[in-house]
C-alpha cells in the first residue's frame, strides 16, 4: 500500500516540475483511453444483448437506431434522468461513495494497459502488480455499497461478493505468477513481447482456463454472479441503487469485464501480436489484432452467461479453494522448475 | 413487514437473520411471501405466507350457474387451465348422470395433455431460470407459443380457454388442427433434447439440484403431495392410471417415477412426462373418432346458432340456458383429475338448484407449498429458490 501511494506522490511531483504542454498531453492521453473505453462499455451491453438474443432465438434490441445501435445511449439517458433514491436508513455519504469508488477504480486500472507496442498511458515496470492492486481494491466498493444501503439483500450480496472476490483473487494471483515466471518481467509490454515465439496459451493452457474462470468470478459474471443473483438476492449489493449511482456500478462491472478480457489477451494470447509473424497477418495494425482477441474473450463471457446455471455459494468456495488453488499452486512450482531447468541447460 | 427488525445487521440475542422473501421477489413464482430465519445463508425456518392472490373463487362459484363457473377454473392455476375445467366438467357430469360423447372425450384428453406440456415447459424452464440458466426459458416459450396457438384455434382464447363443458366441449375442432398438432408432436422432441443437453448432465445444474429438497415416498404422502412431486419420490401414483377418466383407459403411456425425491428427480420426472404426453396426444390424434362433441340432451346442451335464427323454441331454450342455467340433481361428488401439478379435485355439492351449493377446490400446489419448511430446512437461500421452482407452485390455485 505504501508503495502504491508513494507512486502517485512521485507522479504528482513530477507533473508539477514539468511544463504545461506535458500536462495537456497527459490529459489528452487519458481521454483517448477513457472515452473509447466508455463507448466500448456502452456497446458491450448491446453486444451482450444481441449475442444472448441470438442464443435464445430472439432479436434483441432493434428499435432504437438501425439494428438497435443507439440502444446503449437510450439506456444511458434513461438512467441519467431517473431520480436518485437514497433509502432513509442508508448512510448517505458511504452510499454515494461506493459507486464512485467502484467506477474510479475500474477506470484507473487502464493506465498501464498496452494497446499496442508502446501504446499505453504509463509504461511502468510493475504493471502486473499495479493492475492486481487496483482490481483487488474494487471489492471495497461492493462491500461499502452493501453495508451502506442497510438492506438485507444488499448486505448478503456484499458478503458474498467479498468472499468470492478474495478467494478467486488468490488463484488468479498464482496464474499471473506463472505468466510472470515465463515472461521474466512484470512489465505488461515485456510480457507481450515475450510471446513472440509462441503465445503463453499453448504451454499454459490449464492456467488460461483457470484465469478465465477466475475472471468470471472476479467480475461477478455468470456462472458466478452470486453477489447479484437475481433469483436469490433480487439484485444483490446494488438492489437499493437507482439512476446514476446504479449506472456507475453497471459501467464499472462492464469495464472490469473488458479489463479481464484485455488481461487475458495480454497474458495468454500475445497481446497485439499477430498469430504468425509473416505477411498476410502483419498487414493488420496492432490495435486490430488486440481488439479482435479481446472481442473473442468477451464473446466467451457472454456465451457462458447464456448457457450455464449459477453456482451455489458453498460450491463456488469449494471450487476456488479446493480445486483451483492447489492446482494453480502446483503449476507455479512446475513452471518455476521448468524455467530453471531450461535456464540451467542454456536453452533460454 | 412487522417482523422485520429495523436494522440490516444481525441484532441482539442470537445469530439469526430474518429475511423477508417476497411477495415481490423474482423467484417467488407469483406472490409467495416467505419469512426466512437464516443462520448466515443457511435456512433455519421458512414460513410461507399466502393469501396475496385470494379472490374468493369458491364463494363466487356458489353465486354463479354451472356454466358460468367454468371460467373461474381457468383462472386458478393459470398455466394449466383446461385440466381444471376438466375436473369441474367431470364433476357436474357425475351429478347429472351423463357422459360426454366419445369424440368430446378424445378432444378433452388431447387438450389435457397439451395443457400438461404447457405447464411442464413453464415449470421446467422457470426452474432452470431459478438456478441461473436463462436460455431454456426462452426456448420453451417459443414452444408454448405454438401450443397456445392450438388453444386459440379451438376456443378463441389463448389462456383462459373456457372450452370444456359439462357434457362435452363447446365447439368442434377446426379443420386442419389435428394435422398441425401431429406436426408439433414430431417437432417437439427437438426442444426436449436441446433442453436436456443444456441441463440434464450439466455439472452445475446437478450440483444445484441433486440431493436438494429430498423427500421420501412416505413423507411425500403424508404432506399430501401428488402428481410429479409425489412420483419423483418413487410412488407410482397417477390418477390417469389408477382411476382413469374419459378415454385415458385406452391410452398407452408410462408413468415415470424418481428415486430420491430431490429437485433433480422432480425435473427428470417432468421431462419424461412431457414425452409421455406426446405419446397420448399422438394416440388421440390417430384415433380421433367422428361424431358430436356435446351430449344430445337439450336440457343441458345449448341449441345450434343456426336453429336459433328460425326456431322460436330454440331461441327460448338458449335464453333459459344462458340466464337461468340448468338445474342439477341434489347430490355431492369429489371428482379428481391428474392435473399437471397433481391431484386437482373438485368437491361439488348440489342442492337441486341451478347453482352449486358448495364448490371446494383441492389444489395440488397448496400441499406442495406447505412442505417448503420441511424441504428447505438446513439448505441455503439459493437452494430455497431451487426447491420452490421444483415444486411447481402457482399462486392462482393456492390462494384461489
Amino acid at each position: 500500500m505504501k508503495n502504491f501511494f508513494s507512486f502517485f506522490y512521485q507522479e504528482i511531483q513530477s507533473f508539477c516540475g514539468r511544463d504545461l504542454l506535458f500536462f495537456g498531453e497527459m490529459i489528452f492521453k487519458i481521454l483517448m483511453v477513457i472515452l473509447p473505453l466508455l463507448l466500448g462499455v456502452a456497446f458491450l451491453t448491446l453486444f451482450e444483448r444481441k449475442v444472448i438474443a441470438a442464443i435464445q432465438l430472439r432479436r434483441g434490441p432493434n428499435v432504437v437506431g438501425p439494428f438497435g445501435i443507439l440502444q446503449p445511449f437510450a439506456d444511458g439517458l434513461k438512467l441519467l434522468h431517473k431520480e436518485i433514491i437514497i433509502p432513509h436508513r442508508a448512510n448517505k455519504f458511504l452510499f454515494l461513495l461506493a459507486p464512485i469508488f467502484t467506477f474510479t477504480l475500474a477506470l484507473s486500472v487502464w493506465a498501464v494497459i498496452p494497446f499496442g507496442f508502446k501504446q499505453s498511458i504509463s509504461n511502468i515496470n510493475v504493471g502486473v502488480l499495479y493492475v492486481f492492486a487496483v482490481s483487488s481494491l474494487s471489492v471495497y466498493g461492493l462491500i461499502i455499497a452493501g453495508w451502506a444501503s442497510q438492506s438485507r439483500y444488499a448486505f448478503l450480496g456484499a458478503l458474498r461478493s467479498a468472499a468470492q472476490m478474495i478467494s478467486y483473487e488468490v488463484s488468479l494471483g498464482f496464474v499471473i505468477v506463472t505468466v510472470v515466471l515465463c515472461a521474466g518481467s512484470m512489465n505488461l509490454q515485456e510480457i507481450v513481447l515475450a510471446q513472440q515465439k509462441f503465445w503463453f496459451v499453448v504451454p499454459l493452457f490449464p492456467m488460461f482456463f483457470i484465469f478465465m474462470v477466475s475472471a468470471f468470478a472476479e467480475t461477478n459474471r455468470a456462472p458466478f454472479d452470486l453477489p447479484e443473483a437475481e433469483t436469490e438476492l433480487v439484485s444483490g449489493y446494488n438492489v437499493e441503487y437507482s439512476s446514476m449511482p446504479f449506472a456507475l456500478f453497471f459501467l464499472g462491472e462492464y469495464a472490469n469485464m473488458i479489463l479481464m478480457s484485455v488481461l487475458g489477451t495480454i497474458f495468454f494470447l500475445g497481446g497485439w501480436l499477430p498469430p504468425f509473424e509473416c505477411r498476410p497477418f502483419t498487414w493488420l495494425p496492432d490495435g486490430a489484432w488486440f481488439g479482435m482477441k479481446v472481442l473473442i474473450l468477451l464473446f466467451v463471457f457472454v456465451w457462458v452467461r447464456a448457457t450455464f446455471p449459477r453456482y451455489r455459494y458453498d460450491q463456488l468456495m469449494r471450487l476456488g479453494w479446493k480445486f483451483f488453488l492447489p492446482f494453480s499452486l502446483i503449476w507455479v512450482v512446475l513452471t518455476a522448475a521448468f524455467v530453471v531447468f531450461l535456464k540451467e541447460s542454456g536453452s533460454l | 413487514m412487522t417482523e422485520t427488525p429495523s436494522s440490516a445487521l444481525p441484532l441482539k440475542n442470537n445469530e439469526q437473520y430474518t429475511l423477508n422473501f417476497g411477495p415481490q421477489h423474482p423467484a417467488a413464482h407469483g406472490v409467495l411471501r416467505l419469512v426466512l430465519e437464516l443462520d448466515g445463508e443457511v435456512i433455519e425456518r421458512a414460513d410461507p405466507h399466502i393469501g396475496f392472490l385470494h379472490r374468493g373463487t369458491e364463494k363466487l362459484i356458489e353465486h354463479k350457474t354451472y356454466t358460468q363457473a367454468i371460467p373461474y377454473f381457468d383462472r386458478l392455476d393459470y398455466v394449466s387451465p383446461m385440466c381444471q375445467e376438466h375436473a369441474f366438467a367431470l364433476a357436474v357430469e357425475k351429478l347429472l348422470g351423463i357422459s360426454a360423447p366419445l369424440r368430446a372425450q378424445y378432444i378433452r384428453v388431447l387438450f389435457s395433455e397439451i395443457t400438461r406440456i404447457l405447464n411442464h415447459i413453464l415449470n421446467v424452464t422457470t426452474f432452470a431460470l431459478d438456478v441461473g440458466a436463462m436460455t431454456p426459458f426462452l426456448w420453451g416459450f417459443e414452444e408454448r407459443e405454438i401450443l397456445l396457438g392450438f388453444y386459440e384455434r379451438v376456443s378463441g382464447a389463448r389462456f383462459h380457454a373456457n372450452y370444456f363443458r359439462p357434457g362435452g366441449v363447446s365447439l368442434d375442432l377446426p379443420k386442419g388442427l389435428l394435422e398441425d398438432i401431429l406436426d408439433f408432436v414430431k417437432k417437439f422432441p427437438k426442444f426436449l433434447e436441446d433442453t436436456e443437453n443444456v441441463l440434464t448432465e450439466n455439472r452445475i445444474f446437478k450440483g444445484r439440484t441433486v440431493d436438494i429438497g429430498c423427500i421420501n415416498g412416505t413423507d411425500a404422502l403424508q404432506w399430501g403431495f401428488s402428481g410429479p412431486n409425489l412420483r419423483a419420490s418413487g410412488v407410482p401414483w397417477d390418477l390417469r392410471k389408477s382411476q382413469p377418466y374419459d378415454v385415458y383407459e385406452s391410452m398407452i403411456f408410462d408413468v415415470p417415477i424418481g428415486e430420491k425425491g430431490d429437485c433433480y428427480d422432480r425435473y427428470l420426472v417432468r421431462m419424461e412426462e412431457m414425452r409421455q404426453s406426446l405419446r397420448i396426444i399422438d394416440q388421440c390424434v390417430q384415433e380421433m373418432p367422428e361424431g358430436p362433441v356435446m351430449v344430445e340432451n337439450h336440457k343441458i346442451t345449448p341449441p345450434k346458432r343456426a336453429d336459433m335464427k328460425v326456431d322460436m323454441a330454440s331461441m327460448i331454450q338458449h335464453f333459459k340456458l344462458y340466464s337461468e342455467g340448468y338445474h342439477v340433481l341434489p347430490g355431492e361428488t369429489y371428482t379428481v383429475v391428474e392435473a399437471p401439478k397433481g391431484e386437482f379435485g373438485v368437491f361439488l355439492i348440489s342442492d337441486g338448484t341451478n347453482k352449486p351449493y358448495r364448490c371446494k377446490i383441492r389444489a395440488p400446489g397448496f400441499a406442495a407449498l406447505q412442505a417448503t419448511n420441511f424441504l428447505s430446512k438446513g439448505h441455503m437461500i439459493a437452494d430455497l429458490t431451487a426447491i420452490i421452482g421444483s415444486l411447481d407452485i402457482v399462486f392462482g390455485e393456492i390462494d384461489r
